[in-house]
This record gives C-alpha cells, structure tokens and sequence, in this order.
C-alpha cells in the first residue's frame, strides 16, 4: 500500500517535471525541471532495490551533467527574449506525432493487463558488491572500452570547446 | 517474498507504463523545440525513461544484468553530453545561436 503510493507519486513527479522540461518558456527552467526528473528517477531506483545505480544517477547526471547543461545555458546566455519557437501548425503536428508514438508503444502493452502495483521483492541484487561483481567478471572488458571512450570525450570536448585562432 | 515474484508481468506493467509517457514526452520535446540544447536534455530524458525500464526489469526478474547496462548506458550518455555541449559552444561562438532552424546548411 505504502510503496504504490511512493510509486504514483514518484511517477507524477516525473511526468510532470518531464512536461516542463519540453514546454516551459525558459531554457533554465528546462534545466532545473529535467534535475526534478532526474531525482524523481532515482527514487525509482531506490524502489526497484537498486540503491548503488540511483546513487550513480544522482552523482552522473544530476551532480555532473545538469551542471554542466546549466553553465552551457549561462555561456550562451539563453533566455526568454532570444529563444525562438516553432510555428504553431508545426508544435501541433509534433504533439500529434509524439501522442502517435505514445499510442503505437501503449498498443503494443495493452494486451497485458495492468494489476495493482507491487514493489518488487527485497533483494540485495543492488547492492555494490553484487553490481561490481557483475562488472568486473562478465562485463570487464567493456568496462575497459569505457574509458578508452571517456579518454575520447574528454579530449574531443577540449579540442572543440578550444577559442580558435584567427 | 517467492509470492510476489509469481507474476512479474502483471505488476511491471506500471514501470512500462512510466517509461513509455516518459520516452514519448521526450520524443515531443525533440519535435518541438527549436533550441539545441532543449533537444539535447530530451535525448537524456529518452535514455533515462530507457534506463528506468532496464532497472525495472532487472528488479523483478532477480537479475543483475539490466543494472550493468543502464551503468553503461550512463557512461555513453555522459560522454555524449560533454562533446554535444562543447560543440554547441563551439557553433555559438562561430554562428551566434543553436537554433536548429538557422543550421540549415545541410537541409537540402
């Protein structure tokens, strides 16, 4: 009972704070609404008994790449006045698009129906040592990759972000 | 604990549910915005609604194996993130805006 109230709650903050992302007028706004959604995520992480990922989630993207998306929005320095916006015919045509897709995917998982909610069982599945023994077992080798790509990243985002010289 | 795990398909259905909205709020945004960067961070709701639905998965059938991935599909989207907000920056300097409408050069 507890738990499926923590899940629709969870699950409304999410969904609203995702609608303002898309249809707020300010790109900060966007920005501090998306890290709403973030943390709203990780709490439905912490839920599904997967404590050591919403601790990433959190760390990764609202610790790191929010920030990161909130000082691009300072150097470009977007606001109200600059923002350009579609035509209307063309947000409606989006809208439809969009709620089409919505449609086809709900389709398809409509022939399964839909019980009350249920937190999954306890379990220490989540837990650090067992995530970590995963990795490091079954998956070291794209571990490794990883941070051949992070090397990557780094350097391309230097090299890019770079003044150039005239 | 083994009496909750006897229909899993049933009680995911919401994380389903959830992660579908989600992925399909994304996928507006993408369409309906002209700013860059909006349509960046709407990429990054696509992969969290994604990553959502691979943690819940894994939840309810007892498997560690879908939390490996979302792990990686956060190590790719951080990346994805720093070199898509440094070209941004870099297209800013050189063009003056991120409206995808004045980057037409390639539209034909």
């Amino acid at each position: 009972m507890d738990s499926s109230l923590i899940f629709y709650l969870l699950s409304a903050l999410s969904v609203v704070s995702a609608l303002f992302v898309v249809f707020s007028r300010s790109p900060i706004y966007s920005v501090l609404s998306l890290i709403v959604c973030f943390f709203s995520i990780a709490g439905h992480y912490v839920m599904l008994n997967a404590q050591f990922l919403a601790i990433i989630h959190i760390i990764v993207y609202a610790g790191a790449i929010m920030v990161l998306m909130l000082f691009t929005v300072m150097l470009l320095n977007l606001n109200k006045t600059t923002e350009p916006h579609k035509t209307n015919m063309t947000k409606i045509a989006a809208v439809i698009s969009g709620g089409l897709l919505m449609l086809t995917l709900l389709a398809s998982i409509r022939a399964e129906k839909l019980a009350a909610y249920q937190s999954p069982a306890p379990s220490e599945l989540g837990y650090v040592q067992h995530v970590g023994l995963k990795l490091f077992q079954d998956f070291l080798l794209p571990f490794e990759i990883s941070s051949i790509l992070f090397v990557s990243a780094m350097i391309a985002a230097v090299v890019l972000a770079k003044k150039e010289k005239h | 604990m083994t009496n909750l795990l006897q229909t899993p398909e049933a009680t995911q259905n919401w994380y389903l549910l959830l992660s579908t909205v989600l992925f399909s709020i994304g996928v507006i945004g993408v369409l309906f915005r002209r700013n860059a960067l909006i349509i960046l961070m709407c990429v990054e709701l696509m992969l969290n609604a994604v990553n959502l639905l691979l943690v819940s998965i894994s939840a309810y059938s007892g498997n560690v194996d879908g939390q490996v991935f979302v792990f990686f599909i956060m190590v790719v989207a951080a990346a994805e993130v720093a070199v898509g907000l440094a070209l941004m920056v870099s297209i800013y300097r050189s063009i003056g805006s991120i409206d995808i409408n004045v980057l037409n050069k390639l539209k034909w």
